[in-house]
């Protein structure tokens, strides 16, 4: 039927082959899971309560499509004493319904059809279908263990051709929870100046970084007219159900962005601005979490390799992608028996792209009792898998 | 000197586990702060030592325990002492088994004296046999407690969590 025939741009994203299980996990009772993206912390409470306020005063209407300009200068100021980067909160600045409408603004309003956008895999599940929606062309390089899941700028540089418009970065990186160090930055902006590309960079997880401090790729010398940073609310402050971030980058791009989301968006919603705000303000709840989050981190990469799996140790975000090739599984059929068998929920590798394969994703944002618990089910498992 | 302020770093981050969880065991905290067991048991005992921590208590909701007791706030107006000012009266009133907390206050009055019994009767009979009665307290105002809310940073009343989804990619 016509009517209900799907077009083709659509069709051509393939669907998760393993869906099936994870609507199982969703409802399996008494199952841990480290299958969770997003922190077991809710949003603190003085967030909540700045927006409780501003709905009894009434802030319930639409905003200008940018975004309430009180907390584009937030934002502004914040950017410019924390990474040394000035952004003018007029023209510069895009407050979007989350990284997710950030990032799909940025490729529709960049590339063309059959623009090359290189992405390094693992990555995060979106950006290979936003990509094709816009009619790109994604162009995967494949990150390793062995070289703790970085993108080399050589690697970049083999892969550049005539088509290529944007690099992809994501780092803290989820799934591997690897980073990249100021170094390994710059030799990547060297790259995307010499062949005139567009870096876009999802920093979502920065304020997770738990060795050193997280460097902002457009504050690299000469790099902010060439980046375009996406970044938001839902990891740092716990609140991913408000739908909230932000995109700062060259006038003409974001202004290209707010031509689409003015259209499909009309703003973000006004709730969610009044409490990212106050949220603004929250820095030490941050922290605090930052600190719990940590602590875990090292319980968690401890306890993996003592049951007998090679484990990265992650330098943020809150992801642990530890090696399950000892066992022979696939990391599809390891997640399905190891949800079966032992009531614990992990994420197949092989999600995050083919060379994800042989991995998991184990994340820590769950309490110290629950990882605790999830590592003796999964010794167990792999004692009956017949490693260690 | 950078040793010295890793080992303060390590022990501040030993105090936030236990303040937390005074339960953790020495193995659990030797893996979150990156020490060898051993360390973490030494550094814990010294710290003992040192008085810094001074004891490990459960906290108790004794309303949900079902164990009836009452307890009561006391403002204390005092006339300084020459000498010791505040500090001998407040030492000795901490001395009454009855007291739990005694604290030094900016305002109207000087003591906010913690008060626990069997009774009310019991708190009130305290207060006027054991407290009103030395010499430099000028007057004293009770505060019977009704309910607690929140105590030594936990909220009682559980919170209803929104249920995460298991899986987010
Ligand atoms: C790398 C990365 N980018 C973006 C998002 C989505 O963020 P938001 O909630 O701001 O849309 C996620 C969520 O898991 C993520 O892991």
């Amino acid at each position: 039927m016509k009517a209900t025939s799907i077009a083709d741009r659509v069709k051509q994203i393939k669907g998760s082959g393993i869906r099936e299980y994870f609507d199982i996990a969703e409802r399996m009772e008494d199952a841990i899971s480290l299958g969770v993206g997003e922190p077991d912390f809710v949003t603190p409470w003085s967030i909540r309560e700045a927006c409780i306020f501003s709905l009894e005063k009434g802030y319930t209407s639409y905003t200008s499509n940018w975004g309430l300009l009180e907390l584009r200068e937030m934002l502004s100021d914040k950017m410019y004493s924390e990474d040394s980067v000035y952004y003018d909160p007029e023209g510069e600045i895009l407050i979007t319904t989350g990284v997710s409408e950030g990032f799909d603004l940025a490729l529709r309003a960049i590339v063309n059809p059959g623009d090359e956008v290189i992405l390094h895999e693992p990555c995060y599940v979106s950006y290979k279908p936003c990509t094709q929606f816009t009619g790109g062309i994604p162009v995967s390089i494949e990150t390793k263990v062995e070289d703790e899941f970085k993108l080399r700028a050589e690697r970049i540089a083999e892969r550049v051709t005539e088509k290529t418009k944007a690099i992809v970065l994501n780092y803290p990186n989820n799934p591997t929870g690897a980073a990249l160090s100021r170094k390994d930055l710059e030799e990547i902006a060297d790259v995307a100046t010499e062949h005139d590309l567009l870096v876009i960079s999802d920093e979502i997880y920065g304020k997770l970084t738990y060795e050193g401090k997280h460097t902002c790729f457009s504050a690299l010398n000469g790099m902010k007219e060439r980046t375009l940073l996406l970044n938001g609310f839902s990891k740092a402050y716990a609140m991913t159900g408000w739908r909230i971030g932000y995109a700062a980058g060259n006038k003409n791009v974001i202004e290209a962005m707010m031509k689409i989301h003015q259209y499909i968006m009309l703003c973000t919603p006004i709730t969610a601005q009044m409490a990212a705000m106050e949220a603004l303000r929250c820095d030490d709840e941050t922290a605090k979490m930052v600190g719990e989050f940590n602590r875990r981190r090292r319980l968690m990469v401890e306890g993996l390799r003592e049951i007998g799996l090679s484990c990265f140790e992650p330098k943020g975000a809150f992801y642990t992608f530890p090696s399950i090739a000892s066992t022979g599984l696939t990391s599809a059929e390891f997640a399905k028996r190891l949800l079966f068998e032992h009531k614990v929920v992990v994420i197949p590798g092989s999600v995050f792209g083919d060379c994800g394969e042989g991995f998991i994703r184990c994340s820590y944002a769950v309490s110290q009792f629950e990882i605790k618990e999830a590592l003796e089910r999964m010794a167990r498992f792999l004692e009956s898998c017949g490693v260690k | 000197m950078k040793e010295e302020r890793k080992e303060k770093q390590k022990e501040d981050e030993i105090l936030k586990i236990l303040e937390e969880n005074a339960r953790t065991s020495d193995n659990e905290i030797a893996r979150m702060v990156g020490l060898d067991e051993e360390e973490v048991t030494s550094i814990i005992s010294e710290l003992e030592k040192r008085g810094i921590i001074m004891k490990y208590k459960a906290l108790i909701n004794y309303e949900k325990a079902g164990i009836e007791t009452v307890q009561a706030l006391i403002d204390v107006k005092l006339s300084p002492e020459r000498g010791t000012g505040y500090d001998s009266v407040a030492e000795r009133i901490s001395r009454f088994s009855e007291v739990r907390s005694v604290r030094l206050v900016s305002g109207e009055h000087d003591l906010l004296v913690r008060v626990e019994g069997a009774t009310m009767r019991e708190v009130a009979h305290f207060v006027a046999e054991k407290i009103a009665p030395l010499e430099q307290v000028r007057n004293t105002v009770t505060h019977f407690l009704l309910r607690t809310y929140k105590a030594n940073g936990e909220i009682y009343k559980e919170e209803e969590k929104g249920k995460r989804l298991a899986v987010t990619l």
